[in-house]
């Protein structure tokens, strides 16, 4: 026997844990820490401790002889990641009859994070999420099981701490969910399929992501935490482009063969530019967050400061955010009522570059230099006209011109208020009631300065210059109550929860531009202001029915109500229903060790899509005209009014998914995993179709005519590879097939009718590459054929005669491919030993196509020299296919884009404690888009729309991070 | 509650009909938009955002109307090649059009937004008993006017679709589907309504400032009886020529100089009968003049010199224009406006810019040399009807064998253009030399770049036959001769296909 002492920690914050329980094993030896997490007990030598608390994993701990014990506990996998949040609750992963996951803090992606999207990218079989390049606080595109729309939104419902969020852009900052700090939130869920998301009725069938903030806990003390970083972005990769000297070699030798004038020549300068050394730049970020996390008697409260600014490569790009977060969770009335009350408020402010710079850095003549002393537009080197010196208007603008004289800014101040509360019938402890208020305002404040020397001010009267001002606000408020009735009937074995509700909910929005010459007053916008709103208004309920914790049963219904629609289709119901079978529960299965956990699933559900754009789209509408638009009677000029077309018939597209999946798990939980079938059907697709001429006051209307399916599996896989002191492996897979077909598009049966255009790609004005037609999925790419020699090289302007007719025209396009991976797969691994740790996260894509805009705009020989009297540089690419003219349907430029992202790697090192034995600090050091393997010729194969046009592109980046946590 | 789901618009600029439509100044601005409609693509501006403009599926400087008609009436012919690669924008040279085409379908759509329009119109002020008596008088013009501008664009259907889809304020808003009707029926039309409005429309030059009147109604119907043939199998010369005369005794005379017809200051001129306002302060689009002046200038022209912010090197003119003139500097023949420096007669690639003489007809300078009010949208106004096309229609319709003219006076009418262009007499023909031959060069001479030459080479005969070939007809440098069916354009499929009552007129 021996006396030992000890302190635990929780392994994460290095809090100190009070009230864990310590028991020594195979006896009836126990004690309990104190306030500050120590403990004294007397044990045999040999003695295994086990130690056990609310909320965290319990451990076995080896005494192995020693008298001082330090002990960090882990918040319990087993118990957040399956815990997950539902609509309007939480469940057990366990007790779950849909397809729901959870991603929480500990295991978020690591690195500089902009917004909450970034912390699961890749975590989640079905979520694929794609950022639309690496601007700082960049859009994200989030796709749950492909998309089941074309023209309404795809984006899922996103619900941050209850409150259901308009998933509306706001303008002045590129991405809405960037003004959340990413440090505040506790855990991600993705609802996956109807049975899960039917609750959220009308706008779930792009799935939803509830996003959960961090909390006080009660009982804890108060804790300090700093956590810090310091990062560098550096250009991974630009396009290939002739230097100065090769190209001048270039143009001589078109010129020497007659191929080019030789009036180019006189055009060529003597110095050799690298436009996108230009423009790019290293850039640097930092990020600072504090907060305190504790409880005041019974109060938990946290509140937390988060501070980002961060540079892009492409230059004067900024990223400035100011968080705080404020959350506090009384207790009262014998824990009979509880609030919880969040206030999340966001500050940005953003600085754009024009990125049209960025082509045309591809493009810009290299033999330039980017300063002309005698030019008048602020010393930039300009294209001047042969004939009278001056600026051609066609030619390219200079690069660092249109970055440097262009002054972009925006102010977005965004908070999200809102108290909940919930009340335990003394009476009926059973009964609960719940109320839920909030708030999510946003204002932008913006403007665009141009000076009157900038020679890119194409819209204007030249030497006006410009200052644009622009104003947005967006207003979401909601009011829901709902009932909670949960009864255990144990002489049934069963469990029952019913849940009722109700909930309105007012979106508003405003904007205004403007705008007036540089230096003077001069109107150039005159004052516009636009304002819609709309409303939804739900009621709504569930069932959950447990039979002998083995059979589960869940039955949801909605009826929602939108403004968007005229009176007789306002509303719609959503139903679902879903079981479960726990067969690890049945009697053949209990003894089996191997098996941990089996469980089948199987569900079906329908959502709906109530945001298919406008706010006013069935009723009559006009809309006047401004002062640019308007026409002369006398000497008058009226505004017009002119009518709008609408669909009085038209409501929101439904969605049918049928789920079955299987969650199962081995070897006590150390692998398990979920597979995964769906089918999803979405009926009365939204298209903007041609009308019968003649018959609205346009000629295409947005109605319900279309159907479109997708269907596909998912896997996900986590392992503990490792778990042996001091070494630990963990390991994550995950896998997703989609396929995505188009069914219906227009309301005739017509077999001649070819589809929809999309896809709107650069070079050429109005021309479309993609196209949305029966029996194929959406954006499927549109081209032509195109025709190789026997060496491989494609023959310019050679294509397949696909209907054999003799001619090559618009009957020879066919569909090859889109943009959508076959399989997309994500990696994530985290490995540690004593006290350092190694963890990276990748994703693959497979058979994702991408059509090289770049290559197709910018790499053929006719666009070296304009008769109007300017030069273009050409990509080197030029060579590989040899073309002189554009080619831009040809198939040459439909190509393969799979590829292996390493999107981070992590190595920490927990230093332990420094100063005080309060204080505790970890160190990281993070590099993030590590590598990509990919056979794309362009610059990076991850184009969400799959046009590669014009991306910004995302950096490398390398940040050292620091986390220091004071316990009092 | 529900009660919040029954909204209306909060939008200051968006309202329900019912909020505008209170007073006669309400009526005026809705009948703006269907002026505007000629000139303008939405409502915001040249450009909106979020694909806003009138017409959707198309860029919105393509969706202009005045834009859609020159390149149909235009690009088709001897008249002018575009350089440009939007789209299919070269097969109209090449008359290659398919039915999938989107200018095509861009042009129709926009014919059929006025007419829907105009019928809304219409409807909307059928009953007005709630207005003092004075603007319900004026109500009453307004709707002879829509009346006319819904008969100006069924006559531009049915001159370039020949058959196409009927409605008329009869029918309502909503899923239907328009029957087709044939070119007989879609002229008795024009010509009844036309016939009907007349007492309700002012009289000639004596309504505001471009708002149609009387003779603007007879420059119509005058332009529908001499094309009648084509349209109802039967020539009706003989009305034809009297309303020419309606219009030349009317108070119209030829502006002194010709060129002032095409400058910035140009909305006052005498000649004009119905003309399309623009202005480069309040009614901007990417079409009309701005895109007929900007889209004509490039190679080593001077953007200066014709008031314009940089040219868009697009449309120049094939040698079959240029050698209609005896003398092309200008000198002799003032009408021969080319831009010859550095550019070659011989067109061996349309998208060379410099091949081709580029036309330097229509400016965006006043007649006294001053740039307009914007150099990136023009001021200059488009004559749609003026008194020297009226003589010439009226010529043509004397040597046609119409009655009520005569032909020495045809030869008077010829004449005087003849003394505009050339300063003097040295320039007149005699009764011998005027023929039908003439008449159609001297209608390019005289009209070109002014959206007549298609409607004019079918009358002749000439569009699609080997009869007259020039550059590039056809798609080959010698010129060749074509399937009569590209004497008109398809049914653009998108309409075919959303309605099943549409047949193909042609073999597309």
């Amino acid at each position: 026997q021996q006396t030992i002492t000890g302190k635990v920690t929780d392994d994460e914050d290095g809090g100190e844990l009070p009230g864990v329980n310590i028991l020594e094993k195979g006896t009836a030896n126990g004690t309990v820490t104190d306030i500050s997490g120590n403990f004294t007990l007397k044990v045999s030598e040999n003695a295994t401790l086990i130690l056990s608390y609310v909320g965290y994993a319990t451990q076995e701990v080896s005494v192995n002889g020693r008298t001082n014990l330090e002990i960090k506990m882990s918040t319990d996998v087993t118990e957040l990641t399956e815990v997950v949040v539902v609509g309007y609750g939480t469940q057990k992963k366990e007790d779950a009859t849909g397809a729901v996951a959870a991603v929480s803090s500990k295991d978020f992606n690591k690195g500089v994070m902009a917004s909450p999207q970034d912390l699961i990218k890749g975590r989640i079989s079905g979520v694929q999420i794609t950022n639309a390049g690496g601007a700082p606080g960049s859009q994200s595109t989030i796709r749950i099981r492909g998309g089941s729309s074309l023209t309404a939104s795809n984006d899922p419902l996103i619900v941050v701490d209850g409150v259901p969020l308009s998933n509306e852009d706001i303008s002045g900052v590129r991405n809405p969910l960037s003004l959340i700090n990413p440090n505040d939130i506790a855990s991600v869920s993705v609802l996956k399929d109807a049975s899960a998301t039917a609750i959220y009725g009308a706008r779930a069938s792009n799935g939803v992501l509830i996003i959960t903030t961090k909390r006080g806990r009660e009982g804890r003390g108060m804790n300090i935490n700093y956590s810090g970083n310091v990062s560098l972005y550096t250009i991974p990769k630009t396009i290939d482009v002739y230097s100065g000297d090769e190209y001048r070699a270039l143009v001589q030798s078109r010129v020497e063969s007659g191929r080019t004038p030789a009036s180019a020549l006189d055009l060529l300068g003597d110095a050799n530019t690298d436009w996108q050394d230009e423009i790019f730049d290293t850039a640097i970020g930092t990020e600072h967050n504090v907060s305190v996390t504790g409880a005041a008697k019974n109060l938990p409260y946290r509140a937390s400061v988060g501070y980002t600014n961060q540079d892009g490569i492409l230059k004067t790009t900024n990223f400035e955010r100011t968080t705080v977060s404020v959350g506090v969770d009384p207790s009262l009335l014998d824990d009979h009522l509880k609030v919880n009350l969040n206030l999340k408020g966001a500050l940005t402010k953003n600085r754009f570059a024009e990125e049209g710079a960025i082509g045309s850095a591809i493009t810009f003549d290299p033999s330039q230099s980017p300063y002309d002393p005698t030019s008048q537009y602020g010393g930039y080197f300009y294209w001047r006209s042969p004939e009278d010196g001056s600026r051609i208007a066609l030619a390219p603008s200079n690069p660092l011109a249109l970055i440097e004289q262009r002054n972009d800014q925006a102010d977005v101040n965004r908070y999200i208020l809102n108290g909940q509360v919930e009340y335990k019938f003394h009476f009926l402890p059973e009964l609960s009631a719940h109320v839920n208020v909030a708030l999510d305002k946003s204002d932008t404040d913006g403007g665009v300065t141009i000076p009157e020397t900038a020679s890119f001010d194409v819209n204007q009267t030249l030497g006006d210059g410009r200052r644009s001002s622009y104003t947005g606000e967006t207003k979401n408020e909601l009011l829901e109550y709902y009932m909670k009735y949960k009864k255990e009937l144990p002489s049934i074995s069963s469990n029952i929860e019913v849940l009722g509700g109700y909930s309105w909910q007012h979106f508003y929005r405003e904007s205004s531009n403007f705008a007036k010459a540089y230096l003077d007053e001069t109107v150039k916008d005159s004052l516009r202001i636009d304002k819609s709103e709309n409303f939804l208004i739900s009621f709504y309920g569930r069932l959950n029915y447990t039979f002998k914790d083995k059979y589960l049963f869940t039955a949801t219904v909605r009826r929602d109500g939108s403004s968007r629609f005229a009176k007789d289709n306002q509303f719609g119901t959503f139903i679902s229903g879903a079981l479960a079978w726990k067969i690890k529960e049945e009697s053949f299965l209990k003894d089996v060790d191997v098996l941990s956990d089996l469980k089948l699933r199987i569900g079906y559900g329908e959502t709906g899509q109530e945001n298919v754009g406008p706010s006013y789209p069935a009723i009559p509408t006009v809309t006047i005209s401004n002062g640019l638009a308007r026409y002369q009677f006398g000497n008058t000029f009226y505004n017009t009014i002119r009518y709008n077309g609408y669909d009085a018939n038209l409501k929101w597209e439904e969605t049918v998914t049928y789920n079955a999946g299987i969650d199962f798990g081995f070897l006590d939980g150390r692998i398990s995993g979920s597979l995964d079938y769906y089918f999803r059907k979405t009926n009365d697709l939204l298209n903007e179709i041609p009308i019968p001429i003649g018959t609205n006051f346009t000629n295409e209307i947005l109605t319900n005519v279309g159907n479109l399916e997708n269907q596909g599996f998912e896997l996900g896989l986590n392992a503990v590879v490792i778990n042996k002191e001091p070494f630990r492996w963990d390991f994550g897979f995950n896998l997703t097939r989609n396929v995505n077909k188009i069914t219906k598009l227009i309301s005739v049966d017509d077999p001649n009718y070819i589809g929809d255009f999309t896809g709107g790609i650069g070079g050429a004005k109005g021309n479309n590459i993609q196209i949305h037609r029966e029996g194929q999925p959406a954006s499927s790419f549109f081209v032509y054929e195109q025709v190789y020699d026997n060496q491989g090289k494609p023959i310019e302007g050679a294509y397949v005669d696909q209907n054999e007719d003799g001619v090559i025209n618009d009957k020879d396009r066919i569909i090859r491919e889109n943009p959508a991976p076959k399989v997309y797969m994500g990696f994530s691994s985290n490995f540690s030993y004593k006290k350092f740790t190694l963890g990276f996260n990748a994703r693959m894509n497979l058979g994702n196509y991408v059509y090289n805009n770049i290559a197709s705009q910018y790499a053929t020989y006719t666009n070296i020299y304009s008769t109007q009297g300017f030069l273009n540089n050409v990509s080197p690419e030029v060579t590989r296919s040899g073309f002189n003219q554009p080619r831009y349907f040809s198939s040459f430029y439909i190509e393969n884009a799979s590829f292996f992202r390493m999107d981070n790697v992590t190595l920490g090192y927990d230093v332990g404690r420094v100063v005080s034995d309060k204080i505790r600090m970890n160190l990281n050091f993070t590099v993030q888009n590590v590598f990509v393997i990919t056979d794309y010729e362009g610059l990076d194969p991850e184009i969400s729309n799959g046009i590669d046009n014009n991306i910004y592109p995302r950096p490398r980046t390398f940040l050292l991070g620091v986390n220091i946590n004071f316990q009092k | 509650c529900t009660d919040d789901l029954n909204v209306s618009p909060i939008d200051p600029d968006v309202q329900t009909p019912g909020n505008v439509l209170t007073d006669l100044e309400g009526y005026k601005q809705l009948l703006a938009k269907l002026y505007g409609g000629l000139a303008l693509t939405g409502q915001i501006g040249p450009a909106s955002p979020d694909s806003q403009g009138d017409i959707v599926g198309i860029d919105e400087g393509f969706s202009s109307y005045l834009r859609g008609y020159f390149l149909h009436q235009e690009m088709t012919t001897d008249e002018a090649v575009i350089g440009w690669n939007d789209q299919t924008i070269k097969d109209f040279h090449d008359l290659d059009y398919g039915a999938s085409d989107l200018f095509v379908r861009g042009m129709y759509s926009r014919i059929f937004y006025q007419i829907t329009l105009a019928n809304q119109f219409l409807r909307e002020t059928a009953d007005v008993g709630n207005l003092p008596e004075a603007d319900q008088q004026q109500i009453v013009a307004f709707r002879a006017e829509a009346r006319f501008l819904r008969a100006l664009s069924y006559w531009h259907a049915m001159d370039m679709f020949y058959e196409v889809p009927f409605v008329t304020e009869e029918n309502k808003i909503g899923a239907f589907l328009p029957e087709q009707a044939t070119s007989e029926e879609v002229f008795k039309y024009i010509e009844s309504e036309l016939l009907a409005i007349n007492d309700d429309l002012a009289d000639p030059r004596q309504n505001e400032y471009a708002r149609a009147d009387k003779a603007a109604a007879w420059a119509l119907l005058a332009k529908l009886y001499l094309n009648a043939n084509l349209y109802i199998g039967e020539g009706r010369y003989t009305e034809c020529i009297t309303y020419c005369n309606k219009i030349i005794n009317a108070g119209y005379s030829l502006d002194p100089d010709y060129s002032h017809m095409f400058l910035a200051d140009n909305e006052n001129s005498p000649e004009f009968i119905f003309q399309i306002a623009f202005d480069g302060a309040n009614t901007q689009s990417y079409g009309g003049t701005t895109f007929i002046i900007r889209g004509a200038v490039g190679g080593s022209m001077s953007a200066a010199n014709f008031g314009i912010e940089g040219g868009w090197s697009g449309m120049r003119t094939t040698s079959g224009l240029v050698n209609k003139f005896d003398d092309i500097t200008g000198n002799t023949d003032s009408r021969a406006m080319f831009y010859t420096n550095g550019q070659s007669l011989e067109i061996n690639k349309i998208s060379e810019f410099t091949d081709g003489y580029a036309i330097t007809k229509f400016k965006n300078v006043t007649s006294t040399g001053a740039q307009g009010s914007n150099a990136q949208f023009t001021d200059t106004d488009f004559p749609v009807f003026r008194l020297a096309d009226i003589y010439l229609t009226y010529a043509e319709a004397v040597l046609r064998g119409g009655t009520g003219g005569s032909a020495a006076t045809a030869l008077q009418y010829m004449n005087d253009l003849r003394e505009r262009a050339y300063g003097d007499a040295s320039g007149n023909i005699s009764q011998g030399e005027l023929n039908l031959d003439y008449i159609i060069d001297e209608r390019a001479r005289e009209l070109y770049w002014e959206c007549h030459r298609r409607t004019d080479l079918v009358r002749f005969g000439l569009l699609t036959t080997d009869n007259y070939l020039w550059p590039w007809k056809g798609g080959i440098k010698s010129g060749k001769s074509v399937d009569g069916k590209y004497n008109y354009f398809p049914l653009p499929s998108s309409d075919v296909a959303a309605n099943p009552n549409l047949k193909q007129p042609f073999n597309y």
